[in-house]
């Protein structure tokens, strides 16, 4: 690799807030490589205490949904309520199901 | 406590702080120029990280002073004989490679001379030094890394490097001297005795050196003497940008 930095790796950067349980996606940095990408992250997106973890993931390592298919993908589960567990509602009397 | 003492602490403080505070001036000037976007972040981190710790130390350096003095007053109206900051921070910034490899040297330093601060009788140091203690973490953690990649990297980067190593070495003395200042005061556990520190930072440093392909310069003379007001032409230059608008307009307020 170069040593440019037009030539640096992309990296998504995903927070966990102190009292949040899932990291958050909050946006990305240009790194040579794993660590430095940790360091770029913390610098840029941890300034104003935004998080006690940090998780960095090459971009070209996530695969994306493809918009143009969201419609097959996720349309399908919208009419089906019987999915949710509220649906059904549990008779007098009985303890467990 | 005796005058004497109040004395070598406020030139102890001073020593500490105007380190801090010459450092993170140096730092400052990156901002709008750093090679990469991510790199200004960084650099402006460090320096603040600097500027508060010289606030730190500033502060209770004015406090031994005990004459009206303030962090504010010493740091803008103080001219380049009476700055006691290590010779190392205030050379210029360089390239990239020499901004890296001043701040790696110094933060070495940094780290031992404060974990054994943070051990010392005189509470306020001591509370400075741990405060901080997370910060010079990571300043040394970042300038490693980049010490790493530039030294084992491209022929460029690494040549690079090596040159600012061989111009900062000669400046590398000074950080483990003591005078009648810390030696009075290290009789009171009120300092830290640098000289110990010569020998763990030689090791740590040589360690790196091997890891990034990077010699040790021969030099045969250290150059010494920003602890006792004996500057290089750089420090003139750094206080006018530093001082300029506080002579100009005493007592201005943000």
């Amino acid at each position: 690799m170069s040593g440019k930095t037009r030539d640096w790796t992309l990296y998504e950067v995903f927070v966990r807030s102190k009292n949040g349980l899932a990291h958050k996606h909050v946006g990305s940095v240009h790194a040579v490589d794993a660590d430095t990408a940790i360091e770029a992250a913390r610098d840029i997106y941890t300034r104003r205490a935004e998080g006690v973890s940090l998780w960095v993931v090459p971009s070209a390592a996530i695969i994306a949904s493809d918009p143009d298919e969201a419609a097959a993908l996720f349309e399908p589960a919208k009419d089906k309520i019987y999915r949710h567990p509220t649906f059904y509602s549990i008779p007098e009397g009985v303890e467990n199901i | 406590m005796s005058d004497g003492l109040h004395g070598y602490q406020y030139d102890y403080a001073l020593r500490l702080g105007d380190t801090a505070l010459v450092l993170g001036q140096r730092l400052s000037e990156w901002v709008g120029h750093a090679p990469a976007l991510e790199l200004e972040m960084a650099v402006s981190n460090l320096a603040l990280d600097q500027i508060g710790e010289a606030q730190l130390l500033l502060e209770y350096a004015a406090a031994h002073k005990g004459d009206g003095s303030s962090a504010d007053s010493l740091a803008f109206g103080r001219d380049v004989l009476d700055f006691r900051n290590l010779l190392l921070v205030e050379q210029p910034n360089g390239d990239w490679a020499m901004t890296i490899a001043r701040h790696y040297l110094y933060s070495v330093f940094h780290r031992l001379h404060f974990a054994a601060l943070a051990a010392c009788a005189d509470e306020r140091l001591a509370g400075i030094a741990a405060k901080t203690a997370p910060e010079i973490a990571y300043h040394l953690r970042f300038a490693r890394d980049w010490m790493l990649r530039l030294g084992d990297g491209t022929e460029e980067s690494h040549a690079r490097l090596q040159a600012a190593v061989d111009r900062l070495w000669k400046f590398t003395g000074e950080m483990f001297e003591a005078d009648a200042v810390e030696e009075a005061l290290v009789a009171e556990d009120l300092a830290v005795d640098a000289r110990r520190l010569a020998a763990p930072w030689r090791a740590e440093v040589e360690a790196l050196f091997r890891e990034a392909g990077l010699a040790i310069p021969a030099v045969s003379r250290m150059t010494t003497g920003g602890r006792r007001g004996h500057h290089s032409e750089h420090l003139g230059h750094l206080l006018a940008e530093l001082q300029f608008l506080q002579r100009t307009y005493p007592g201005l307020e943000w």
